[in-house]
């Protein structure tokens, strides 16, 4: 039992092998992608295997302490930021070999001509609870 | 204030459904149908005999289910009449239920998970919370556990090292939320105890109370992790040691060694120790070489070298250290440690961030991080 994040960037990733920008998809392709993941993640609900799911818009910004009595500054969002998070979906399984058979099937979420997309998709453990017998 | 009476007697009825001829996963759901009535009627109206009561409810949940069942798909209801009381059967349904709650073909957290719903008679959102999971996945994870297991027959014989293996890590993995789950592993494990004669199963529960004895002083008040070391043993339970110890020393009267009555061992050399100077490092490392045979695991062979370096220096350890894979979990942590006993301050320090860098949890991430600062923040010489 161990918890994965598997995180989806916008860019920062290595380019995908079917790398074609969603926006020059056909409609119907980008029904099927969303389709595929709903089914995805309905499939992990079936296991017994998902934990959390969510996309998250492009556009953020950097948030800061500025001193007591001073309202936070902000700033942003950085253009140049090479790192960009898309989503995530959290799983909890039973392997490390699991996590990567399930994230490997969520990058063959179909892209242009219906195709696999071939995206990288960063597999991250979570930092669990300490287990009691250690020594 | 039922909920521990319930929770006992909970394997107990399912097993009784189960012999009626109920099927086990419909049977699971009208013992838990029948437990959340429990929790409503009883304050107010509590039985005379409850295990009657639950089994007479959990039946009448059984049959209702099945008739609307059977209505759905238009089926005749064979399923109709009350079974006559009949015998008690000489076959302790507990335990059968713990061999199919853990039974191989179930993955470790499908197993956990219906472990603690069918024998332990959790709710799922209590084995959710557990596990910090939504309560619709363990939903799914303890039906689909349920439907592997339909096909096998009650009655067969199962393997008790399966349960152990479920038992143990009930006890040694999860959260703490509403449900102890450590404490839980405990009950579970004395009742399979009661169950069955067997010396592993002693000296799996043994195991855990020693361990459990320690907990309190295990943590700080702000989370951090204490090692050993530095426990306050003025703290730990004497109580459980001592009980722990006499289950132990039956087990092993049995002369039938296992893993865990080793491990068991050695947490007992530890809990009997006044100080960490003074416990008996040579005899850890000879249950650790016993452990080692039975195992042959690399886990215990990277804490057999860290006994072996209380027990004979850091160099001994040190070499001990040399011959397995650093790639093993916590290898760093150890090798810091020996090597700061051995006065290598600078690569002690190294191997703390580094060990830090891999831990697994938080707890002991922050514990290796501070002994890391701790030795960057020596005096320069």
């Amino acid at each position: 039992m161990a918890k994965y994040l598997l995180l989806k960037h916008y860019r920062g990733a290595p380019a995908a092998v079917n790398d074609v920008p969603m926006e020059r998809w056909t409609p119907e392709e980008i029904s099927a992608h969303v389709r595929y993941m709903g089914d995805f993640a309905a499939r992990l609900e079936a296991t017994g295997e998902f934990v959390d799911g969510q996309a998250l818009a492009p556009e953020g910004t950097f948030v800061r302490y500025d001193g007591e009595g001073r309202p936070p500054v902000t700033d942003g969002p950085f253009a140049e930021t090479k790192d960009l998070i898309a989503g995530w979906m959290v799983i909890d399984v039973d392997s490390y070999e699991r996590a990567v058979e399930l994230a490997g099937e969520l990058s063959a979420a179909p892209g242009a001509g219906g195709k696999p997309i071939h995206e990288w998709l960063e597999l991250r453990p979570f930092l669990t609870a300490p287990p009691t017998i250690t020594e | 204030m039922y909920e521990a009476l319930l929770r006992s007697l909970t394997p107990r009825v399912l097993g009784i459904l189960v012999r009626r001829g109920a099927d086990f996963a419909a049977a699971e759901d009208a013992v838990q149908d029948a437990l959340v009535e429990a929790v409503r009627v009883w304050p107010a109206d509590p039985p005379r005999n409850p295990k009657g009561w639950l089994v007479t409810v959990a039946w009448r949940k059984f049959l209702d289910a099945t008739r609307a069942d059977a209505a759905r798909r238009r089926r005749e209801d064979l399923v109709d009449e009350e079974p006559p009381p009949g015998p008690v059967p000489a076959v302790d349904d507990t335990l059968q239920l713990y061999f199919l709650c853990a039974h191989p073909l179930l993955t470790p957290s499908s197993a956990v998970a219906l472990t603690l719903r069918a024998v332990g008679g959790l709710t799922t959102r209590q084995i959710a919370q557990a596990y910090l999971v939504p309560e619709a996945t363990m939903a799914q994870r303890v039906s689909r556990a349920k439907r592997t297991v339909s096909g096998v027959r009650f009655d067969q014989p199962g393997d008790v090292a399966t349960v152990l293996r479920v038992l143990y890590l009930v006890f040694n993995e999860g959260y703490s939320g509403d449900v102890d789950l450590a404490a839980e592993a405990i009950r579970l494990t004395r009742q399979l105890a009661a169950a069955i004669d067997h010396p592993e199963v002693a000296g799996l529960l043994a195991l855990m109370l020693l361990h459990h004895a320690r907990r309190v002083t295990r943590t700080g008040p702000d989370g951090s992790l204490v090692p050993l070391a530095e426990q306050d043993r003025r703290r730990w339970d004497t109580t459980s040691i001592t009980e722990a110890v006499e289950i132990l020393q039956a087990a092993l009267t049995q002369d039938r060694l296992g893993e865990f009555q080793a491990q068991a061992a050695i947490a007992a050399l530890h809990a009997d120790a006044p100080t960490t100077e003074e416990t008996d490092w040579v005899q850890i490392v000879e249950w650790y070489d016993e452990l080692t045979r039975l195992t042959d695991s690399p886990v215990v062979r990277l804490n057999r070298a860290v006994a072996v370096g209380e027990a004979d220096g850091p160099r001994a350890g040190l070499a001990a250290l040399a011959a397995l894979d650093d790639s093993l979990p916590r290898h760093a942590a150890v090798a810091a440690y020996l090597h700061e006993r051995d006065g290598d301050l600078p690569k002690a320090a190294r191997l703390y961030a580094e060990a830090a860098r891999k831990a697994p949890n938080l707890a002991e991430r922050d514990h290796l991080t501070r002994q890391a600062a701790r030795l960057n923040a020596r005096p320069c010489r």
